[in-house]
């Protein structure tokens, strides 16, 4: 798969367009770099003092926006990424296109990797998540989202542990189920020392269940092997699991927050999101929830994250945003500036002590 | 016969003019695409994508199935004529497609491999439309074990069957298997044999080291020769096609045992590449006079070709059925279908009807549109080769280094493909064979972490690939494969001894 795992996908050709791929330049190779970056510059220059001679509304993108998708196609950030350059691109949010740009490789250190070498370029925009705090912990990428410029969190994303519906139907059962087998329980999950690794783990010592974690490479992955029997429950993101709970493969047990899912639409013939109890409600206290995050690179002018912080403030009043939020049950919220910076040192606190904790951390 | 019935609901959905023309562009767009080397399936489909996004889903996914056939197609003749396979699964088309080239028999072998993908797809189409929903249900069974097992097959029958000496294939593999492993280990989570650069993150990427070993070296090589192009102009005249399939049927187990392995593999989903190398060495293994193989034998052209089509179209059944791509088209096919709005899953069946149906009655139209157009138009695409190589060779070296860099926009990838095309030039130099390497390559990873996560499940035992059926029948069927030479002394006793493998 590592193959797919980047492709550049472009919404709409345009004379744009054919200077996209000569920009993706990483800063280290200046030598190869220069030669095809001065004319792109240089038009770009001119059109941006065309565009903001008259108006002094601030800062506007004069090049197509690549949105940096930290993982593979049909993830829950892409998804994520999709939905926004619809909407977008339906209600007339900006003027030049929007480019998802996915940079999944190496369980997407390589989009922080690209974010961090684009440092000055507005044009980039890297929908996060943990993985922001515990790629550089557990596999030592020399990353850290301090670098970056932070715009703005955008949604909370839950953590659900389901099993498979011929399996047992409460947590009780589950739990009792798991210390009872031969072997321990398989739990499958996206990638290695990751939150779903961590959730297991924490699961581990709540309930004294033993289980052997399988770490797939996507979270469609974990699902399809869990509705195959091959493992014996996981703990996706409802957006993951989504498809296969309608078609009645799956079962939740209960949801890894403080309180029940907000959405009360039925999802499937009889139950809704807020059915799904808390896994604190059925005597299992662990709780975690995911941010999705906008950031741009480094050391872009206020200017620049000021027409950002505005595009997503927007973003989240479209009808797109809503409808999306509540089909993959997301967590709506939006931080920005101090709000946000004071949001993200306790996330990357939080996220640093479950790490080690659950020793992760590499030394 | 429900299937048959929504069949034909989906041709209705799609016999409209401005359909069959969309298709037609596609077509078009995608034999352009595929002709020039590096760029091929994926790439095309990726860049061609945006054009689709304002067409009502349907019609969208037409075209682009259509870019898809095309580039196939496309792939096809650079193969043959150029000895640069466009994509990975073209690479067993060079084997015997670039010698009849070179023989002067390029019509021949066109003809030869257009015919069986049209065949191969067309079999693993009609597979589609009867069985569905038990596929679906059988690609389920698929856990680690099972995966590794199918990957175990491909490697073993590389050896085992290979025409080249046993030990240049092993050293070959075991390459292929190392560079595999440089980049994120999925299953640790750890960075491996990265030595602190970003650039190797990724790890190699399995395209750029295609385009490399195969396109650099043979311009390289071919200059040594002093600059004269070993392809040969095509212009495929009625009387070729006609004459090849008339000799069709002779070569029926050939395409069936190939449109097997390839559905097999497709959904299974070992995929594309290790179908048509299969196809390929299963035909030489089981043909009167293996020996023939490799010097422009119009079977070498048929096996793979079928087997790689008949994979590439079952691959869309898992994609369509289970959201899990089976190749790397496919993959982005799937993004298209989430730009739409269609969650790819055992629902799309139930609640898309017209447009799962629309998008495999395509696959009948497409590909009969596609043979018709690919075979009146080589001539135009072929034409490149009457232009003097010093002109050609440039262009291609160019082309090469776009399709490298357009792979993941980095200027580090052309470097990396140069390098491999060095290597591929050393390689043929002292006869180490490159398919065992590239497929490694694609491979190793995926066995690797199929194989650990059966050894995590089971607890580090390793009769669980012998827990079922299903895994412990493939797993022995690999097992005999490898020691296939051994085996078949035994049974062939003194009468009829095996030539030594040559290098």
């Amino acid at each position: 798969m590592r193959r797919n795992a980047r492709l550049l996908e472009l919404v709409r050709i345009s004379p744009h367009n054919a200077p996209i791929n000569s920009r993706h330049h990483k800063a280290n190779k200046k030598q190869g770099t220069k030669l095809v970056r001065i004319p792109v510059k240089a038009v770009g220059a001119a059109t941006a003092l065309l565009l903001s001679a008259p108006a002094f509304a601030g800062w506007e993108p004069t090049k197509p926006v690549e949105i940096v998708v930290a993982a593979g196609a049909g993830g829950a950030s892409d998804q994520m990424a999709r939905m926004m350059q619809a909407a977008i691109q339906k209600n007339n949010l900006m003027k030049q296109p929007m480019v998802v740009s996915l940079k999944g490789g190496a369980s997407g250190a390589e989009a922080l990797m690209y974010m961090k070498s684009s440092e000055g370029d507005p044009n980039k925009v890297l929908i996060a998540y943990s993985l922001i705090y515990m790629l550089p912990l557990s596999a030592k990428i020399p990353f850290n989202w301090r670098e970056l410029t932070p715009v703005s969190v955008i949604a909370l994303d839950q953590f659900v542990l389901w099993d498979n519906s011929a399996g047992p139907k409460t947590v009780k059962e589950f739990v009792a189920a798991a210390k009872t087998a031969s072997s321990p329980f398989k739990m499958g999950g996206t990638g290695s020392k990751r939150e779903d690794h961590v959730l297991t783990v924490f699961l581990e010592q709540k309930t004294g269940a033993k289980f052997s974690y399988l770490p797939y490479k996507s979270g469609g992955e974990a699902a399809t092997q869990l509705v195959g029997n091959h493992t014996e429950s996981n703990v996706n993101n409802p957006s993951e699991n989504l498809e296969v709970w309608r078609a009645g493969q799956v079962r939740p047990l209960c949801v890894f927050d403080k309180e029940r899912i907000s959405y009360t639409s039925k999802v499937t013939d009889t139950q809704s999101w807020a059915d799904i109890p808390t896994c604190k409600e059925e005597g299992v206290d662990v709780q975690y929830l995911m941010l999705r995050a906008m950031f741009l690179p480094g050391k872009v002018t206020p200017e620049q994250q000021a027409f950002y912080v505005e595009l997503f403030q927007k973003v989240t009043q479209t009808p797109e945003y809503k409808e999306y939020m509540e089909k993959q049950a997301l967590k709506p919220i939006f931080l920005t500036g101090k709000d946000m910076v004071k949001f993200l040192e306790e996330d990357d606190a939080l996220n640093k002590s479950l790490m080690t904790e659950a020793g992760f951390v590499a030394k | 016969m429900e299937a048959f019935g929504l069949l034909v609901h989906g041709f209705a959905v799609l016999l409209t003019g401005k359909t069959l023309v969309l298709m037609m562009v596609g077509l078009v767009l995608g034999i352009f695409v595929g002709v020039l080397p590096g760029l091929g399936g994926p790439n095309g489909v990726a860049i061609l994508l945006p054009l689709t996004f304002t067409m009502d889903p349907t019609s969208a996914i037409v075209m682009l199935s259509c870019i898809y056939w095309g580039a196939l197609f496309g792939g096809a003749i650079t193969s043959i004529l150029f000895n640069i396979p466009g994509e990975a699964w073209s690479v067993a088309t060079t084997f015997d497609g670039y010698p009849m080239a070179q023989q002067g028999r390029a019509a021949e072998a066109l003809t030869a491999a257009f015919t069986s993908s049209f065949i191969g797809s067309l079999v693993a189409v009609l597979l589609i439309t009867f069985l569905a929903p038990m596929i679906s249900s059988f690609a389920l069974k698929f856990g680690p074990p099972e995966f590794f097992a199918v990957y175990l097959l491909t490697f073993c029958s590389f050896v085992g069957l290979g025409r080249e000496a046993k030990h240049k294939t092993v050293i070959s593999m075991s390459l292929g298997l190392l560079l595999a492993g440089v980049g994120m280990d999925t299953v640790s989570g750890q960075l491996r044999m990265t030595f602190g650069s970003a650039e190797l993150l990724r790890g190699i990427n399995f395209l750029v080291a295609v385009i490399g070993l195969f396109g650099i070296s043979e311009i390289l090589l071919t200059m040594e020769e002093r600059l004269a192009l070993l392809g040969h102009a095509a212009s495929i005249s009625l009387r070729v096609v006609l004459s090849v399939w008339r000799d069709l049927p002779r070569y029926w187990v050939t395409l069936v045992r190939s449109s097997f392995i390839g559905c097999w593999l497709g959904i299974t989903p070992g995929g594309a590449i290790a179908a048509s190398f299969m196809g390929y060495n299963l035909a030489k293994r089981f043909a009167k006079n293996p020996d023939s193989f490799g010097k422009g034998r119009i079977e070498g052209v048929f096996a793979p070709e079928t087997a790689a089509h008949a994979s590439g179209t079952s691959a869309l059944l898992p994609m369509l059925a289970l959201g899990i791509p089976g190749s790397g088209t496919a993959a982005i096919l799937l993004g298209g279908l989430m730009v739409w709005g269609l969650n790819p899953g055992p629902l799309l069946f139930v609640e898309h009807k017209d447009f799962v149906w629309g998008l495999i009655a395509s696959m009948y139209l497409g590909n009969v549109v596609g043979l018709v157009l690919v075979l009146t138009t080589v001539p135009i695409f072929a034409s490149i080769l009457r232009v003097p190589f010093a002109a050609v060779a440039p262009m291609i070296v160019v082309s090469c280094a776009i399709g490298a860099y357009a792979i993941q926009n980095a200027m580090f990838d052309i470097w990396l493909m140069l390098g491999f095309g060095v290597v591929g030039y050393v390689f043929k130099k002292i006869s180490i064979p490159l398919a065992p390497f590239t497929l490694a390559l694609v491979l190793g990873n995926r066995a690797e972490d199929a194989f650990r996560l059966s050894m995590i499940g089971s607890g580090g035992d390793l009769r669980v690939f012998w827990s079922n059926g299903l895994v412990g029948s493939i797993t022995t069927l690999a097992i005999v494969l490898l020691f296939w030479p051994l085996i078949d002394k035994l049974f062939s006793g003194v009468g009829r001894l095996q030539p030594p493998a040559e290098a």
